[in-house]
This record gives structure tokens, C-alpha cells and sequence, in this order.
């Protein structure tokens, strides 16, 4: 036991480098990772699929893909794994990560760059530089199955809309006959601007003991 | 200048006049303070008059002048008119209001006033009581405070707001108490009758930050939300932590040192929970009581604006009745119901709530702040004594920066974003005390209190430092310190999308990852919201277009479909309908904002879609189509409120007509389907009317008698005509207007007659003939098409043919659209025609594509007066 514990510490020790999470982070990561898993090494969409909470969220599909998309490995491959490691379950999740204090400016706009990318690549799904109508359309329509009232239709036309809007915000000065293929990545990282992506797009990593830790969360 | 001259001169007469006829009357008691009428109860009433309606009537009085009936309403009515006459002074002058906030110069004015009563009676005769303050003046600014609240905003912030709230008051009224104390045990203050308890007293009155005052201050500022929503919580919440630190104090004085021990320490504790948390449920019963209400005030349209507003003020005053935070009360009753009254009422209704909401808020902010500054003037309340009140000063402010630097040193450390230190410097700098204070103060007992003139005038002051001082330097501190201000435009529909996706996106990487976060929570109370509050709180009918996306995707068809119209007029005709996907489209957008508005029509129109929906499967040149519209609509943002305008008037109007019956339980709108259907179509028909004359320029009705001439004669008519429209425009458009408008089609069949005929022959270039006139019969616009069966009175080959003379002026612009490789020949062959025109220069229209500048829009103000 002692041994795997000094080993796999090592192995985090790159990991911290690579993802910036923190040991404690990591380890605790490693326990969800194993827990989905089943103690393999790897994992597979449906052993994501099957997390029952789950089960309700509407873009679901979408998420569990950007796991397993090589996009968002920090590496410039594109495709899928049929399987990821804990290597790379991590890094997906290094998205998340929220700043510190003690981010500089640079970095904070580094991270909001991967985090417009990260959601970029989710909406591009054959991974050809532009969210087509009809990308942005399914995306949509899955976004909108759920909440009932919204029908098929008024979905499909919200992403219409929606696009349209992106069009007329960066191109206002279209020729007649000209056709919008899709949303770059620039005009994304545009039309996004207000969102305040760096301070928003972060979940909270527990990184300490997780019992003192949820006294602390509940009150902030 | 001249007229705020004239304002002000207008304001002072009629302050003037109240303190004449006040002073007139001679006796101090009988002017009869409105403002502490509670207080005053029979006196002013037992006074007799002097105007006699005494007993030794001689005769029948013609007029008798009856002051001292209508004493007290006219008085207080008197009161509010003149701070509504203050703030329209203080906002007529936009340079000044930009440098000095409208909380202090409403104070200012006070003074004045003040001044003015006192130079008239030589005693302060109205002053803010603690009874008037929190029963008719507060309550409607917390509540509009509550029903306004971003509540996401509010509960994701909760945590840090709860700990500026409850720990940096009690450190506020601990430390300013204590150290008082302390410098008073130095001797910096001489020789004064306060004890420690009654020091912790005063600190906790002081304390807390005032919301009045912040809300004035802060919406002028516009800093972020995030700090924007932590200075507002920590001021409204607050609130019930001073009031508990206030009684639990008040308590203690009134029990004497001595009795005060370990478990009246911790009573006091618990009934701060009690309270707080007692008045926040006494205002979640409330608000889902006025939710459960407006779920079922279907029939009572009229008064159900009326429930929201008596029931928030029934929370305030149970929970007063319970002694439990009357402010948490109605500031969550109002919270709570926003959801679902906004959804269950009916959309005037809503509009109602908000402005009276806003009224009333406005109103009593106004009056709190110049009786704040009126109260000043009285010489009796004003005890100097300068150790106490300048150490009183320099605490709160120092005291103020540490409780919030401490706090948010150790906030920071459990927030994901952690507040900035600019932020912090705003937030410390932001706690303006005000009227709470100063009715705390008013409140206290002078038995028990020998201080109490001091402490009154020691919260006056400060509350002048902090809303004055504090609140004219706030602006150039938040722009000299680079404050992250808010962003002013509202989320397009992809960021509303986006907002969306990422909330979801959160809370599905929380449960991959097995964290438990706020997302989480979040999305677990959502499911819940809506699987049974929803269900049980909201009208069926009101669930579906709640989504907020929804509402943004609504709001964005109407304004298409209304940029849509606008531009057919622009042009002159619906020439664009000439498209195929651009009939299904325009259809389609309008039918779903025609379906919200008037759903008896569409019933009738969405037979027809089922044929038409096969084209619409066809995306992309749909949409292309749009984008096409889209970018022309940008270029012309500004004509979106005449068009708006204008789309009221002609498209919507029909359904307006009130019939002229008196009713005092409903508005009588005309209800009767086919009747609204005629009129929509009648409308339609005559706007299409009204557009073609006005673009050809000529043709007053009166001159046209039925027309069935072939085509070839009208073809050249339409070139003089065209010709002359080029001087008609401005003379003959109003005459049209008001022609076609009268008109207005209580006999359809006569109008699709009304064709603008003059015999003549104009050059036409005959390029363009060929190429449009097969075109020509698809510019029947959809609803029109569509009402042909029903009316039957006008064959529509005739229409189409009628219609024809004046498509090829119109069509130029569509020419060269449709070449799609935009050579110059195009433009060159397109501006034959245009060239003529183009001396005009009309309007600066400067599209791409088109080479004639377009006719320049209907005047659209004119003929609103005449519909």
C-alpha cells in the first residue's frame, strides 16, 4: 500500500505541473476517477453515462463527449478516444479550475482563452474550425428537450435566431448573397464577451479534508 | 434655464404658501404636523376653528371655507407634492445630479425648506417620526427593493453577503461601542451620562448601512453586479440584525447593569435568530400567499395589481406584530413572489405592479431623504458636543474598512472569485448610514436615554457625512479606482443560450467530478422549483413561456417581425415578400409573436402553414434570407422606435379599439373574433394601400373611381408618376395618410380600388420589365392571400394586376440582389433609374445593394394622430 502511495504521488507530481491542481486535488480527483471507473485504469462513456445525478442534465451527451475529445487535451490532435486515463480525465477538468489570487492578468486571459476554446469545441463536433447552423442547432434543441414547454420547432428557431445574431454582430455589412457558414472561434470569443467567462466557468475543487471543507463552502 | 428658473420659483411659491396659511393660523398645535399625525392624534382635531361654521349660523353659507376639515390630507398632500416639485428641480439639472447624488442634494433641499418653516413658525413643526418612517415610508422601498432583486445574483452571493451582514454589524456596534466608551472613560468627551450599555446602544443603532441610502447612491454609479449585490444585500439584510441588536440593547438599558447576566446574553442571542429568521418565513408564507392569489384572479384583472401591494404590506406589518424583522419580511415576501406573479398575471397587471412598485418606491425615497434634511432645523435636538460626535465620525469610517477588509481576507479564502481589493475599498466606502438610523434614534427613550438630543444629532450628522460626503466623492472614487462597472447592454439571445449551457455544463462536471457545490444545490432547487412550486404557484398557461430564453426569442421575433414591416415601408411595398422562403419566414416569425397577441387570427392562419411548411424545412436559404435582413436592419437601429411606432398603429390598433362602455371592473377591449379579424385584415390592407400611394405620391382617393384598365396604360402611368413623386413627397404624404386612414376601410371592397392613376407617360427603363413583372403577382402579401376567401368582395387577379404599375419602381432595388455575382453592369443597369432620383437625396441610405435612395418613410407621428 505504502509503496502504491509513493508511486502514484510521483505520478501526480506531474500531473500538478501539468494541470495546476494541487496534490490534495488530484488525489481526491483519483478517488472519483476510480469510484466512475471501477478501479480500472480507463473509462468509458458509459460508465460516465451511467452517473445517475446525471441523468437530468440536457446537454449531457455534449459534456461527457469533451471528455472523451483529444481537443481539450492541450495537444493538437483532433478525434476521439474510445477510452480515456485518469491523465486525461484530468485535464479535461483542469478547465474548471477556478483562479487564485494570485493569477496575473496574462494568465487570467490565457485561462479564459482555453475555457471560450473548451466550450468552442463543444459546440464544434467535427471539429472544422466553425459551429455550423446545424451544430448549433442540435446543441440547442438538446439544451431546450428538456424544459418541455419549448417545442422542437421554437427550438430549432432560437438557434436560428441566435445565429442570426451572431451573424449581424460580426459581419453587419453582408452582402445580399453572401452566406454565414457558422461562428468562428474569433466571433465566439466576441459574442461572449460580456459573460465574464474567467469568473464564471469554475467549479470548486475540494482540495482539503472534504469535512472541514463543506462547513466552509456553505457559508460562501 | 429660464424654465428651472421658473420651477424653482414655482416650488417656493407653494412651500411659501404653506407656510403662510400654516402660520396664518397662529396656534403651533393646530397646524398639525401630517407627518406626525399618529403622534398628535386629537389635539390638532380639538382645536377650534376660527372660520365660522360655529353654531350662530344666520343664514345658509354660500361658501364657507372649511380649513380645519381638510387640515391634515391637504397638508400631507401638500408635502408629497412638494418633494415630487423638489425632484423634478434637482433632475432638470442633469450637470449637477452627475456630480452630486440626488440622495444629498434631495437633503439640501431639505435644509431649505426646513429653513423656511422655521423662519415662518420659529419651531420645528415636521420632522420624520419613527411612526411615519416605518409604517408608510420604508415598507415600499424594501419591498420594491425585494421585488426587483436578481435573485440569482442574490442567493449565489448569500454566504458573504449573511457575513457582512450579521458578523460586520455586530463588529460595527461592538467596536464603535466599546471604543466610545473607552475614550469616554479617557475623558476625550467630557462630562456626559452614557454608560457602556447605553454606548453598545447607540452602536448598534448606528451600525447598520443604510439601504435607502445605498440603493440612491449606488444605482447611480453602476459598479458590478457582484459588488453592486453585496453592498445592497449586506444593507437590506442588516437591517435585521440592528433591529435585534437595537431591542436586545434597548432591553438591557431598560433592565439596568446590574440585571444583565449570562442568560439574558444568550436570550438575546437566540431571539436574534428568531427574529431573523422568523420575519424572513412570516415573508415566504406572505409571498407564496400573493403567488397562490394571482394564480386565480383571472376575472378581477383590475385589482389584482392591488393584492401584491396590501399583502407585502400585511407581511411588514405581521411580522412587526410577531416583533420579528418587518424588513426581512417584506424584502423576502417580495423576492419570493416575483417568480410567479410576473408569470401569473395578467401582462398589464404586471406593468401595474412594477411602475406603482416604482412610484411609490421613488416617492417615499424623495420624502425620507428632504425630511431627513428638514429635521436638521430645529434647534432643540442639536446637542454639541465635538468629542463625541467627531469620534463617533472617525470610528464608523475606520471601523467600517477593518470589519470589511478582515472579513473579506477570510471570505476570500472560501470564494471561488475572490473579491478585488478596489472592491473592498468600495464596499467600506459604500456604508452610508440613513433614515433607519435616524429613527432608531428618535425611537430611543429619553427616560432611560438622558443623552438622547446627543445621540440624535450625532446620527444626523453622520448620516450627512456619509450620504453627502461619502456620496459625492463615490463617483470619482469608482472611476479614479477603475471599479469594474457593469455592463449596460442587455444579453443578446446566444448569451442568454450560452448562460444556459454553462450552468448545465457546471453542474454536470460537478457530478462527474463528485463535488457537492453550489451548482449543484442550484440545479437540485430547480428541479424542485419546478416539479412543485411551479405546479403549485403558477397559472398551467403562465409554465410555458416562463423559460427566459423563450422570453428573449419573443421579444427578438417581434422586434424582426417589426423591423420586417418597416423595411417593406421603407422601400415602399412588401416588395421583399417576392421570396419564397422570405413569405414562409416572415410568416412563421410573425405567427409566433401573432399567436401570443392575438391567437383568434392565427387560428385561421395556421391552416395555411400546414402547406407552407414544407418550404420552411428548408433551412438554409431561410436563414440566409434573414441574415440578408438582419444586416440591413443594424444599419438602421434608430428607426426601430418608428417602426415600433408605427406597427402599433397600423398592425396592432385593431385590436385596441375600445368600445366606448363604461365599465369600472374591465377594460373593455373588443373580443369579438371576427371582428378583430376584419379589422386586422382592413388594416393590413390599408397600410399596403397607404404605402403605395405614399410612395407613388399622388392619387388622393377622391380622384379614383374603379380602375380595370389593362396593364400596359398603367405601366406608363407608373413612370409619371414615379416622376412625380419626387415633388409630392413631402406636400401630398399626410394628405395620403390621413386619406387612407379615414378610409380605413369600413368598406373593404372599395379599397384595393384606391390605385394611384395619373394618365401620362413617364420614361421607364425597360430593361427591368422583363425581368419583374412575372413577379409581380407574388407580392401579395401572406395575410392578404389569405383573406381573399373570406371577404370575396375582390377578385384577387384584379388586385395583382392593379398592384402591378408600381413594381418595377420597387423592384430596381431588388435587381440587383438578385444577380448574385454583383457585377458593375448590374449597378450600372440598376442605377438608371436611381440616378434620377438620386438628386433628391431622400434619405442617406446607404445598403449595398440598392442604388436608389428609397421614398423617405410615411411620417409616422402624423398619422398616429389620426387612427
Amino acid at each position: 500500500m505504502g509503496a502504491t502511495q509513493t508511486r502514484s504521488e510521483h505520478k501526480y507530481q506531474d500531473l500538478v505541473e501539468k494541470t495546476g491542481f494541487s496534490l490534495e486535488q488530484i488525489t481526491n480527483l483519483h478517488k472519483r476517477f476510480q469510484h466512475l471507473s471501477g478501479n480500472e485504469e480507463t473509462i468509458s462513456k458509459e460508465s460516465l453515462e451511467s452517473i445517475p445525478a446525471l441523468a437530468n442534465n440536457p446537454i449531457k451527451k455534449q459534456i461527457i463527449g469533451a471528455f472523451f475529445d483529444k481537443r481539450n487535451q492541450h495537444q493538437d490532435e483532433a478525434g476521439s478516444f474510445e477510452e480515456i486515463g485518469f491523465e486525461q480525465f484530468l485535464m479535461v477538468m483542469s478547465h474548471f479550475r477556478p483562479p487564485s489570487l494570485k493569477t496575473t492578468e496574462e494568465e487570467k486571459e490565457a485561462m479564459r482563452k482555453e475555457k471560450l476554446r473548451f466550450l468552442f469545441n463543444m459546440h464544434d463536433t467535427d471539429n472544422d474550425g466553425t459551429i455550423t447552423l446545424a451544430e448549433y442547432r442540435t446543441v440547442v434543441e438538446e439544451l431546450l428537450s428538456k424544459s418541455g414547454a419549448i417545442g422542437q420547432e421554437a427550438a430549432k428557431a432560437i438557434a436560428d435566431a441566435a445565429m442570426l445574431e451572431v451573424a449581424s454582430t460580426n459581419v453587419p455589412h453582408m452582402a445580399p448573397d453572401e452566406f454565414y457558414e457558422g461562428i468562428t472561434f474569433e466571433h465566439f470569443e466576441q459574442i461572449l464577451k460580456g459573460l465574464e467567462m474567467e469568473s464564471r466557468m469554475h467549479i470548486r475543487f475540494l482540495d482539503m479534508d472534504t469535512t472541514t471543507m463543506r462547513c466552509g463552502k456553505s457559508k460562501s | 434655464m429660464r424654465r428651472r428658473g421658473r420651477l424653482g420659483s414655482w416650488l417656493l411659491g407653494s412651500v411659501l404658501v404653506i407656510c403662510l396659511v400654516s402660520s396664518a393660523k397662529g396656534d403651533p398645535a393646530g397646524l398639525g404636523p401630517p407627518l406626525k399625525a399618529s403622534d398628535h392624534g386629537s389635539t390638532s382635531g380639538s382645536n377650534h376653528s376660527q372660520h365660522g361654521h360655529g353654531p350662530e349660523i344666520t343664514g345658509i353659507p354660500v361658501v364657507t371655507f372649511k380649513w380645519e376639515h381638510v387640515l391634515r390630507p391637504y397638508l400631507l398632500s401638500l408635502w408629497v407634492l412638494v418633494a415630487g416639485l423638489c425632484k423634478m428641480v434637482i433632475e432638470a439639472n442633469h450637470h449637477v445630479t452627475n456630480i452630486i447624488p440626488e440622495s444629498a442634494l434631495l437633503i439640501c433641499f431639505g435644509f431649505i425648506l426646513g429653513a423656511m418653516i422655521w423662519g415662518a413658525d420659529h419651531v420645528q413643526t415636521f420632522s420624520l417620526t419613527p411612526t411615519v418612517f416605518f409604517f408608510y415610508l420604508l415598507p415600499q422601498v424594501i419591498l420594491d427593493a425585494g421585488y426587483s432583486m436578481p435573485n440569482k445574483l442574490f442567493f449565489s452571493n448569500m454566504g458573504g453577503i449573511l457575513v457582512y451582514a450579521v458578523i460586520g454589524t455586530c463588529w460595527n456596534a461592538a467596536s464603535l461601542g466599546l471604543s466610545l466608551w473607552g475614550c469616554h472613560q479617557g475623558g476625550a468627551m467630557g462630562d456626559l451620562d452614557i454608560g457602556l450599555v447605553q454606548y453598545l446602544l447607540f452602536g448598534s443603532l448606528i451600525a447598520a448601512v443604510d439601504p435607502v441610502a445605498v440603493i440612491a447612491v449606488f444605482e447611480q454609479v453602476h459598479v458590478n453586479e457582484v459588488l453592486f449585490i453585496m453592498v445592497f444585500g449586506e444593507s437590506l439584510l442588516n437591517d435585521g440584525v440592528t433591529v435585534v441588536l437595537f431591542n436586545v440593547f434597548d432591553a438591557f438599558v431598560s433592565l439596568g447593569g446590574a440585571k444583565i447576566n449570562a442568560v439574558e446574553i444568550i436570550k438575546g442571542i437566540i431571539s436574534f435568530f428568531v427574529v431573523a429568521f422568523g420575519g424572513s418565513l412570516v415573508g415566504f408564507v406572505f409571498g407564496l400567499l400573493i403567488s397562490l392569489l394571482t394564480r386565480c384572479t383571472k376575472n378581477i384583472k383590475i385589482i389584482e395589481p392591488g393584492f401584491v401591494f396590501v399583502l407585502g404590506y400585511l407581511a411588514y406589518l405581521t411580522a412587526e406584530m410577531l416583533s420579528l424583522s418587518a424588513i426581512l419580511s417584506i424584502m423576502f415576501c417580495g423576492m419570493c413572489c416575483q417568480k410567479y406573479i410576473n408569470a401569473n398575471m395578467d401582462e398589464n397587471s404586471v406593468n401595474t405592479v412594477r411602475y406603482i412598485m416604482k412610484v411609490l418606491a421613488n416617492g417615499s425615497e424623495t420624502i425620507i431623504f428632504i425630511f431627513l434634511g428638514i429635521s436638521a432645523v430645529d434647534k432643540t435636538i442639536w446637542v454639541w458636543n465635538t468629542g463625541f460626535i467627531l469620534l463617533t465620525l472617525l470610528f464608523i469610517f475606520v471601523y467600517r474598512f477593518i470589519g470589511v477588509f478582515v472579513l473579506t481576507w477570510i471570505l476570500n479564502k472560501y470564494r471561488l472569485v475572490p473579491l478585488e481589493f478596489i472592491d473592498q475599498l468600495i464596499m467600506g466606502y459604500g456604508g452610508l448610514r440613513g433614515a433607519v438610523a435616524y429613527g432608531l434614534a428618535t425611537m430611543l427613550d429619553e427616560s432611560r436615554i438622558k443623552e438622547k438630543n446627543l445621540m440624535i444629532s450625532t446620527t444626523l450628522i453622520v448620516v450627512y457625512f456619509t450620504v453627502i460626503l461619502q456620496g459625492i466623492t463615490m463617483k470619482p472614487l469608482v472611476t479614479w479606482l477603475k471599479v469594474k462597472r457593469a455592463a449596460v447592454t442587455e444579453l443578446t439571445l446566444i448569451e442568454k443560450v450560452q448562460n444556459k449551457v454553462f450552468d448545465h455544463m457546471l453542474v454536470a462536471i460537478e457530478d462527474i467530478s463528485g463535488q457537492i457545490g453550489h451548482n449543484y444545490m442550484r440545479d437540485k432547487w430547480n428541479n424542485f422549483e419546478d416539479k412543485w412550486m411551479s405546479k403549485l404557484l403558477m397559472k398551467p398557461s403562465a409554465r410555458k413561456t416562463r423559460d427566459h430564453l423563450f422570453q428573449v426569442f419573443h421579444k427578438l421575433n417581434l422586434k424582426d417581425a417589426m423591423n420586417y414591416v418597416d423595411e417593406g415601408e421603407r422601400r415602399g411595398s412588401l416588395e421583399f415578400i417576392r421570396n419564397e422562403s422570405a413569405i414562409v419566414d416572415f410568416k412563421k416569425k410573425f405567427g409566433d409573436d401573432l399567436s401570443e397577441v392575438m391567437p383568434d387570427i392565427m387560428a385561421d392562419m395556421s391552416e395555411d402553414q400546414s402547406g407552407m411548411s414544407s418550404v420552411r424545412r428548408n433551412p438554409v436559404p431561410s436563414v440566409s434570407l434573414e441574415m440578408h435582413e438582419q444586416t440591413m436592419n443594424g444599419m438602421r437601429e434608430t428607426e426601430d422606435i418608428n417602426s415600433h411606432h408605427l406597427l402599433q398603429q397600423h398592425l396592432y390598433k385593431g385590436r385596441k379599439q375600445h368600445r366606448h362602455r363604461y365599465s369600472r371592473s374591465h377594460f373593455d377591449v373588443n373580443k369579438d373574433e371576427n371582428e378583430v379579424q376584419e379589422i386586422f385584415q382592413r388594416t393590413m390592407r390599408n397600410r399596403l394601400e397607404s404605402f403605395k400611394s405614399a410612395k407613388m405620391g399622388v392619387a388622393p382617393p377622391k380622384t379614383i373611381s374603379k380602375h380595370t384598365k389593362k396593364e400596359p396604360p398603367q405601366k406608363m402611368a407608373n413612370g409619371k408618376s414615379l416622376d412625380k413623386s419626387k415633388t409630392y413627397y413631402s406636400g401630398d404624404e399626410d394628405f395620403e395618410f390621413s386619406e387612407g386612414d379615414s378610409a380605413s376601410g369600413y368598406d373593404s371592397s372599395t379599397l384595393p380600388m384606391r390605385v394611384p392613376y395619373r394618365p401620362g407617360a413617364g420614361i421607364e427603363n425597360p430593361v427591368f420589365m422583363p425581368d419583374l413583372d412575372p413577379m409581380a403577382p407574388l407580392q401579395i402579401p401572406p395575410w392578404i392571400a389569405e383573406a381573399e376567401p373570406d371577404l370575396g368582395t375582390v377578385a384577387p387577379s384584379q388586385r395583382a394586376q392593379v398592384r402591378l404599375p408600381w413594381t418595377p419602381s420597387n423592384m430596381r432595388r431588388l435587381a440587383p440582389l438578385r444577380i448574385s455575382t454583383r457585377s458593375t453592369d448590374s449597378f450600372v443597369l440598376a442605377d438608371i433609374p436611381g440616378a434620377q432620383q438620386r438628386e433628391e437625396g431622400g434619405d442617406s441610405d446607404d445598403l449595398p445593394p440598392p442604388p436608389t435612395p428609397p421614398p423617405p418613410p410615411p411620417p409616422h407621428h402624423r398619422d398616429g394622430s389620426r387612427l
